[in-house]
């Protein structure tokens, strides 16, 4: 027998490790204090930071709520014998203004009530494993009451815009069998965007004229402020991500039409910048209107911002599309799901899952290029920061109002993003 | 390559053959590009065969059971499964895909999905099987495959050769016809080579039509009653399982047959 040979007679039983190694202690040893240097850096860069946070909250906490204008606030804050200090005056006086632009006051009751049910209308999709399923109801009816509640008017505007889709699921349903999916598919599309375009308003106002059923309108002059930017923003992220997904699939698709209307599509909205598509919203689209028509300059931002967002939306998913093997592919193919199924059941929900974070992105860069829509002449927050700037009592005032408006989307942003991550992890089926 | 030492007796009494034509491939071409994979296969598979079909990489052997669930196009000749034709209609193909069962050298199963939802998935969506009588199935043939217990976990969670059982569940809960073998044991451990085969050989055992590229030898010589050998797309030899291991004809069925087996 030679010398290494050697067999085990007891097993070792599992030990605790080393006390410096876990806990808060072994974090700290490993993260902060690892090497002479590092912990250098860490004193220097601890040091930094309070320096910072002092100056700051030496800023952010002045009594200066109460202010009449800036002059005032400069007096309470000299009085304080400090040399700088943020006023709040401005904040206090306007923040009705930043949230809702010149929305008549008396009727607040409605964006706030439409972001209730926006709330409402979300829950069953975000968070689906812990609302009943009959909220889905509130989902489907959303996209017709919010505009409603918004911009008021008489109720058969939404019916009839609802109306539309009926027609255009009942076209799918009787044509598809008999002229093709293809021509099916398209003639669903064309009809109901004919009947909103030319039919809707007319037999409204004429169904209005022997049953008025209406609320106040608004005019969308009206609309201002943050409303105006989560308004804008909601419906252009409802609308891309489907009409991404859509054109995601049309690029990847067979057939060349569809193909390349696809590739044209998305080439060519990401190659214009998103201002040069709202000026053309803005002044030229009118050119191509038929004279009278009056298309309201909001919804044209709208459709601008949607169209650039499901450009960029259609690539990230494409991404995810690409990224799954093909295996998956021949396996729903060799069960005998066909095309629509098999994307519905199988791919989609792989590669938008991959295309989380892409996805999410998007939304938050879409969110945040609403305030593009001040270049145009629109209310939005930053539009009305410099309205409020030109007056007397407040101007000179920079930091407080761009705070704020920072803070709020800082807010909104943060949630998408705390939201998509919080998804990811609850789809990760992987290694668990 | 493994070799497999039957251990367990094999059942025999089942695994008929009848004269009723399964699959009829006849004067079958098929190109890639200017390449040609497949050169005039002339293939008649009876109800009740096993066959096990092997030879060299890029010999077009994956190619030719993929072309009979249409995964793959052929250019020329005539495919007819189960006494459909395959053209280029896609409710035909759709109908032979879901009469023939398929298992993949990479299990392809959908990790989204619990077992038990990749196993239900297509009887719900392409049989319209209610849902409760789907998971039925599924669970019956869960057990058959020896795992029932994980039906609630999800691929990633198990091994090599539990997810390639449960990818023969999944087709079996089609209730297939005709089952389809790609390499189902090439990706896998040694150990979990015999779980798989073991699978294969119950479902032989019941009568199943089955095609099977496969390396294992042991497998062909114990289930098989028909081996074909294929090389540069086109089949060069094909014989009952003892002849063809005891007195292969051709010199390249010898040489193959020599680098597998004799090392």
């Amino acid at each position: 027998m030679s010398d290494y040979s050697y067999v085990r007679t007891d097993m070792l039983p599992q030990k605790e490790p080393p006390v410096s190694t876990v806990g808060p202690i072994g974090w700290a040893r490993t993260n902060l204090f690892s090497g002479v240097f590092n912990s250098v850096v860490t004193v220097l860069m601890l040091a930094l930071v309070i320096w910072i946070l002092v100056n700051l909250l030496s800023w952010v906490f002045t009594p200066t709520w109460a202010a009449q204008s800036l002059s005032e606030c400069r007096e309470i804050i000299a009085a304080l014998g400090k040399e700088h200090g943020a006023c709040w005056g401005v904040i206090r006086e306007r923040w009705i203004q930043l949230l809702f632009g010149f929305y008549p006051s008396e009727l607040y009751w409605r964006p706030i009530l439409t972001l209730i049910l926006l709330f409402v209308a979300m829950a069953p999709i975000l968070f689906s494993e812990r609302v009943p399923r009959q909220l889905l109801y509130v989902s489907a009816a959303f996209p017709f009451l919010a505009p409603w509640l918004m911009w008021g008017g008489t109720l058969w505007l939404p019916l009839m815009v609802a109306f539309g889709i009926v027609i255009g699921y009942a076209v799918l349903k009787v044509l598809s069998p008999v002229i093709g999916t293809l021509g099916g598919t398209l003639a669903a599309i064309i009809l109901p965007i004919l009947c909103w375009v030319f039919a809707a308003g007319p037999v409204a106002q004429g169904l209005h004229g022997i049953i008025p059923v209406g609320i106040q309108g608004v005019e969308s002059r009206l609309f201002g402020g943050f409303m105006l930017s989560v308004w804008i923003g909601v419906v252009a992220i409802g609308i891309s991500l489907p009409l991404g997904i859509v054109l995601a699939l049309g690029r990847q698709s067979d057939l060349m039409i569809v193909k390349y209307m696809s590739v044209g599509f998305i080439e060519f909205i990401r190659g214009v910048p998103l201002i040069t598509l709202l000026f053309v919203a803005s002044t030229l689209l009118n050119i191509f209107m038929p004279p009278g028509t009056n298309f309201d300059i909001i919804l044209r931002v709208m459709i601008m911002a949607t169209l650039f967002a499901s450009a960029y939306m259609a690539e990230v998913i494409r991404g995810g599309l690409a990224a799954l093997p093909r295996g998956q592919y021949e396996a729903a193919d060799a069960l005998g799901l066909d095309y629509w199924r098999a994307q519905r059941l199988i791919i989609m929900p792989q590669a938008l899952k991959i295309s989380i974070p892409g996805i999410v992105s998007t939304f938050i860069g879409l969110f945040k290029d609403t305030t593009l829509v001040s270049i145009i002449g629109l209310l939005d927050p930053l539009g009305l920061s410099g309205s409020i700037r030109a007056d007397a009592n407040w101007n000179g005032i920079v930091w407080e109002l761009y705070g704020f408006i920072a803070l709020l989307f800082f807010l909104s942003c943060f949630a998408m993003s705390r939201y998509s991550m919080h998804l990811e992890r609850k789809l990760r089926t992987d290694h668990r | 390559m493994s070799q497999l030492a039957p251990e367990k007796t094999i059942d025999a009494s089942a695994m008929k053959v009848s004269d009723e034509v399964a699959i009829q491939i006849s004067d079958m071409n098929k190109w890639y590009g200017t390449f040609h994979v497949l050169r005039d296969i002339d293939l008649t598979v009876y109800r009740g065969e096993r066959i096990v079909i092997c030879g060299p990489s890029g010999s077009g052997k994956s190619t030719l059971i993929r072309c009979i669930n249409r995964l793959e196009e052929h250019q020329a000749g005539k495919i007819v499964v189960d006494g459909i034709e395959l053209t280029s209609d896609l409710k035909n193909i759709d109908k032979v895909r879901s009469e023939v069962g398929m298992v993949f050298q990479h299990f392809n199963l959908f990790p989204h999905l619990t077992i038990l939802e990749n196993c239900t998935l297509a009887p719900i969506w392409v049989r319209k099987v209610p849902r409760k009588e789907a998971e039925e199935r599924a669970m019956h043939f869960l057990s058959k495959v020896k795992i029932p217990d994980q039906a609630l976990k999800y691929p990633g969670q198990l091994s090599g050769g539990q997810q390639q059982r449960v990818a023969i569940a999944r087709s079996l809960c089609m209730m297939p016809r005709i089952m389809l073998f790609d390499e189902p044991t090439s990706a896998l451990d040694p150990e979990m080579i015999k779980e798989v085969l073991d699978t294969m050989i119950e479902l032989a055992e019941e009568g199943m039509t089955m095609l099977c590229v496969t390396h294992e030898m042991g497998f062909a010589q114990a289930v098989a009653n028909r081996v074909i050998f294929m090389a540069d797309g086109q089949i060069v030899e094909q014989n009952e399982p003892k002849e063809f291991f005891n007195n292969p004809k051709s010199e390249r069925t010898q040489q193959f047959l020599s680098q597998i087996i004799g090392h």
